[in-house]
């Protein structure tokens, strides 16, 4: 087991460091690149928090979905093929259901700002 | 300096010019640069725009028009009337500038989300929506047998291209094979009428002022195909910008732009602008996994492309929404 502090208290405040004592000092095409290198810790940030939940729900919705058992990625080859021979589709019990969540999922790591994903999100929290 | 290389050019094609001035680089990559500056001329300077591939630069990459091309296509809408700028000249090679194109720079703004947002343009965004479908219809209208050699596209190659590229990823992406495998299912086939499509036409790539669409850019893209095309491509959420309940281009209503395009004196089938605002949805998705491949490829680990890498779930959510809508 690693000490502490953990990576994401570690990303966190590199991201911090640098939005907040170091943008307001730099200028131009410079001040553009920090900023998608803030993203970049920011999206770090957020897959190490979030990741490990999203990908335990995802395996077990992949497990019932697909019948068998195999690592995420071993999985997600299997349904990939299986929705491109036609096996799998829409009309398939649970595999809109899953594609959502995944995908929201991922959105929360990657874009939460996106506006289809906030809309999408409002619906779930309505719900 | 650049520079000097322009001024020989600038002086040798334009009457009475002396030289230019304030030349700077606007973007740049490895294929393609813009440039900005002034010719100087006794009369009042002139804004003018060089865009060329450094000499040293020389394969095309396999779907791009050519930037002998992009400038004839440019120059033939300008002669059509449809909003353009100017070619001035095209580059020769005794000139040391590289190939490429200088044309009259047009006063405007490109940044999509200063057009959605600023005050300069609430005028002009209830009124875009319509006037692009006439702007589209009058790219549509060139008559083929002006237009330079372009690539023939129909949806089944596009198809079979996505399917190559979403391959060569090796990572599965399940939303992806869905959309791959809906528009297999729903490939209308090749359209009645093929004519010009630009390619990339959308929020962007448009010159905008306070009175509308001043000039449609970035030809690189263009191709001879379904017409459709493009009123998919400039519906795609991507180039909505966040105002996600305007589909053209965060402007307008897609009944708006067939309006506009309709009056223009063309027909639109709605079926065929879904159809393609599916397949614009996926190119968009595939081309964000085309950055990711480019950024762990080079040498210079650009973040920016690593970033565009990591949009490509944004059109995962988007192919949802368009082929599995949750509730209404």
């Amino acid at each position: 087991m690693q000490d502490e502090p953990t990576p994401v208290e570690l990303t966190k405040a590199v991201a911090d460091f640098l939005r907040n004592d170091i943008a307001p000092q730099i200028t131009g095409h410079h001040a553009f690149k920090l900023r998608v290198a803030i993203n970049v810790l920011d999206v770090v940030t957020r897959q190490l928090t979030l990741e490990e939940g999203s990908d335990a729900a995802e395996l077990a919705r992949l497990t019932r979905l697909l019948g068998n058992e195999g690592s995420l990625m071993e999985l997600n080859r299997a349904l990939a093929e299986g929705i491109a021979a036609g096996k799998l589709d829409l009309q398939t019990p649970g595999l809109a259901a899953h594609l959502w969540q995944t995908t929201m999922d991922k959105l929360a790591v990657d874009q939460p700002n996106y506006a289809s994903y906030k809309r999408e999100l409002a619906r779930d929290k309505g719900a | 300096m650049i520079e000097s290389e322009l001024s020989r050019s600038v002086v040798a094609w334009c009457p009475g010019a002396t030289g230019v001035t304030g030349a700077a680089k606007l973007s740049g990559g490895a294929s393609q640069e813009t440039w900005r500056f002034d010719i100087v001329h006794p009369s009042g300077n002139m804004g003018a725009i060089l865009r060329r591939a450094p000499a040293s630069y020389s394969a095309a990459p396999e779907r791009a028009a050519g930037l002998d091309a992009e400038a004839r296509l440019m120059q033939l809408a300008y002669e059509a009337g449809v909003p353009s700028p100017r070619v001035l000249h095209v580059l020769t090679p005794d000139e040391g500038l590289g190939t490429g194109f200088i044309m009259q720079r047009v006063e405007g703004e490109t940044i999509a989300r200063k057009i959605l947002r600023d005050d300069e343009f609430a005028n002009a965004r209830p009124i875009l929506a319509r006037q692009i479908g006439g702007v589209l219809a009058g790219i549509h209208g060139l008559p083929l047998q002006n237009l330079p050699a372009l690539r023939r596209m129909t949806a089944t190659r596009e198809l079979k291209e996505f399917e190559r590229d979403y391959r060569s990823l090796g990572w599965p992406k399940p939303v992806f094979e869905l959309a791959l495998r809906w528009l297999r299912e729903r490939d209308p086939g090749p359209s009645a009428e093929v004519t010009l499509v630009h390619g990339d036409f959308r929020n962007g790539n448009l010159i905008i002022g306070p009175d509308g669409v001043r000039a449609v850019l970035d030809w690189e893209l263009a191709h001879v195909g379904d017409p459709m095309e493009d009123l998919g491509w400039v519906c795609v959420n991507s180039w909505r910008f966040g105002e996600i309940d305007k589909p053209v281009g965060g402007f307008g209503s897609r009944e708006e732009l067939f309006a506009g395009y309709e009056a223009a004196g063309r027909r639109v089938d709605p079926a065929r602008v879904q159809f393609w605002e599916v397949m614009g949805t996926l190119r968009w998705g595939l081309m964000c996994c085309g950055m990711m491949q480019r950024f762990r490829a080079s040498p210079d680990h650009s973040l920016e492309r690593a970033m565009i890498g990591r949009r490509a779930s944004e059109t995962e959510i988007d192919l949802l929404r368009l082929l599995a809508p949750r509730g209404t």
